[in-house]
């Protein structure tokens, strides 16, 4: 038997069922819930159960042909810097504000793939936000916790 | 059945909604050119946007987006043989070598007048089907649907991925089991939330959606080093010729159109087959109605062999939307996304929609008709413009994705633990999409996941904890059957291929 990408893939899946199973059997229902025919435990038993016997077939049974990936030609450096900038971006959109962590994020997302045009790259981060941010606020009326632009006054 | 047309009409023909389809129609086309971010895609990063509006209107915008990308798919497919979209596939068969013929024009005129067809004659089937069925779905019981939305489960797991069946039964495992995390309905008891106050409303669709299909899409692409905007370069440089069409070949489109539609809405309402089996189907089943010499020119730029795929993945779409609108159980990943909106609204689809909320039911069919008109009227001028305006280097187009994806999810909750929550499940399902582990079961059986429980919930406490509901009822034990055919048909090929 191989064992592939997918396979091991499969195992994680049947050891999170698995897991998903124990919990779903700690989950507390009411005292007179117990001895119910259903209570709020029975579906996720019955899913915890499903996912290990879909993962133990997928890992059981022979596979048609070995699913092959060429990581050497994935390029995750840049998936990684992108996913660092999106968790920056989660980390600075209450405290810095909406609008300056977006534009940040926007600009920083251009440069790490690889965009060098300067001009273009302001035009779509610092006043596209604006734009953005001007139309949520007066068109959907959609207001934008922003510390930043409340104390230079621009919002109220 | 008048008097629904006419709330429909009166609905669907305010300038807001005009403007609606017209957004949706537009923005579709756009995305839908784009290889490798489909309607689902689209329809995710609108979610957000809809859900300022009335649920009609939202619905409306949706489902121009839908139509949108199945018809921006075919373009791609005609003019540069890529495929925006699966359904589109089978229209490169005929679509791309009439281009490399000079054709394009005709080419694109053929597949927006079919695809205008196909889709207005499901239409209308779906206006007749749509409300015979509520009246039908009307006598369902918990046991019914419960077996009802394991069929759709397993359809959608056996028929959205070609050969990975298991894979797509995991995914569908994994999409119910997030859809158990949070409070339990009936008792609120809460469920897989380790003490975070976070998770004690559940993880919410949109979350999901954006982070499996419009997310994890954009880090897949930049992860392959694959650049969809050059599609659209190429599709703005394209000459097109003319889009006239002579006698024979309206002749030819219009002997193919009936037919095709026909095929198209019968495989759009059953569930999990899609507009992609149907244009396949409808090409196969074409090849065999045209005449020797007519067969002979498949693949070679046929009329025929454009016609029908187009006609038929448009039927599709709109046939799709029969088990949405009468049983309020998606037959395909995108109609599971409209529903999943629709919930948010606070409606729930189903039988009762065409008496609760006719509004609703009727506008959606009459918007697919205004749809289909401004795709034909607006669309087929103006590719080779939409296109310029799409050919934008994907280095801004990917962290424009990026961007509505979170700020979208931020704006419904303004809450950063759902941006992360978004951002570790895009990368996961980055990850699974490398190894073709399909995310479509995932979402519908997210969206599916708290009404399976509900419905086997009474479902064995009417029948005392006893699993004889199964088959006590006659209409419960046939689709049972149904889907033990499925499953064990999908199996033997599985294990015959092995």
């Amino acid at each position: 038997m191989k064992i592939s990408s997918v396979k091991i893939i499969s195992l994680l899946f049947f050891v999170l069922s698995a897991f998903y199973l124990y919990t779903a059997n700690q989950i507390q229902v009411f005292a007179f819930d117990v001895n119910s025919p259903f209570n709020a435990k029975t579906f996720p038993i019955y899913l915890g159960y499903a996912g290990m016997f879909f993962a133990g077939l997928q890992i059981l049974l022979p596979e048609k042909s070995v699913e092959k990936v060429n990581h050497k030609v994935l390029d995750y450096k840049k998936v990684i810097y992108l996913v660092i900038i999106m968790i920056f971006y989660g980390l600075t959109i209450l405290k810095v504000g909406f609008f300056l962590s977006t534009s940040i994020f926007l600009l920083l997302s251009y440069y790490f793939l690889g965009e060098r045009r300067w001009k273009l790259m302001l035009i779509f981060s610092f006043p596209f936000v604006a734009v953005f941010m001007f139309l949520l606020h007066g068109a959907l009326n959609i207001y934008l916790r922003d510390p930043l632009l409340k104390y230079l006054g621009i919002i109220g | 059945m008048i008097e629904g047309i006419l709330i429909g009409l009166n609905t669907a023909l305010s300038l807001k909604n005009i403007l609606m389809v017209v957004m949706g129609c537009f923005f579709g086309t756009i995305i839908g050119m784009l290889p490798g971010l489909g309607p689902m895609t689209a329809i995710a990063l609108m979610i957000p946007i809809t859900y300022g509006f009335d649920p009609a209107t939202g619905l409306i915008l949706m489902a121009g987006v839908y139509y949108g990308a199945v018809f921006g798919g075919s373009t791609s497919s005609i003019l540069i043989n890529a495929p925006g979209i699966p359904g589109t596939v089978a229209t490169s068969f005929d679509g791309y070598p009439m281009a490399q013929q000079g054709k394009a024009g005709k080419a694109l005129a053929i597949a927006a007048y079919s695809s205008f067809a196909g889709g207005t004659i499901a239409a209308i089937f779906l206006l007749f089907a749509a409300p015979s069925l509520s009246k039908i779905s009307l006598s369902f019981r918990s046991p019914d649907y419960f077996a009802l939305m394991i069929l759709g489960l397993t359809a959608v797991a056996a028929f959205s991925s070609k050969g990975q069946f298991l894979k797509a039964m995991m995914m569908a495992v994994l999409g119910l089991m997030l859809a158990c995390v949070g409070q339990d309905t009936l008792s609120d008891i809460p469920r897989f939330t380790f003490n975070n106050m976070n998770l004690s409303d559940g993880i919410s669709f949109v979350l999901v959606v954006m982070a499996t299909f419009a997310m994890s899409e954009a880090l897949t692409i930049i992860l392959r080093g694959t650049d969809p905007s050059s599609a659209a370069k190429a599709i703005s440089l394209k000459e097109l010729g003319s889009i006239k069409l002579d006698k024979d070949e309206t002749k030819k489109t219009l002997k193919t159109i009936p037919r095709s539609s026909v095929i198209g809405f019968i495989v759009g309402v059953l569930p999990g087959a899609g507009s992609t089996i149907a244009s396949f189907l409808a090409y196969g089943m074409e090849r065999n109605f045209v005449n020797k010499e007519e067969k002979e020119k498949f693949g070679k730029g046929s009329v025929h062999g454009l016609a029908a795929p187009e006609t038929a993945n448009n039927a599709a779409c709109s046939g799709s939307f029969v088990p949405l609108l009468t049983l309020g159980i998606p037959g395909s990943g995108t109609t599971a996304v409209m529903l999943g909106a629709l919930l948010g609204f606070g409606i729930q689809p189903g039988p009762r929609l065409y008496m609760t909320n006719p509004e609703i039911f009727w506008s959606v069919i009459m918007s697919m008709y205004i749809g289909m008109v401004i795709l034909l009227i607006l669309n087929l001028p103006l590719i080779p413009y939409i296109a310029r305006i799409l050919a934008v280097p994907r280095t801004f187009l990917i962290p424009m994705i990026l961007f509505f994806s979170v700020t979208g999810i931020y704006l419904m909750s303004f809450n950063t633990f759902d941006i992360f929550l978004m951002i570790g499940i895009a990368v996961v399902a980055t990850g699974l999409r490398l190894y073709k582990f399909p995310m479509p079961p995932l979402i519908l059986a997210f969206v599916l996941g708290g009404l399976m429980e509900e419905n086997l919930r009474r479902s064995l406490l009417i029948s005392d904890g006893s699993f004889n509901f199964l088959w006590d009822r006659p209409l419960t034990a046939i689709i049972l059957a149904f889907t033990i055919l499925i499953f064990s048909w999908q199996s033997y090929i599985s294990l015959k291929s092995k």
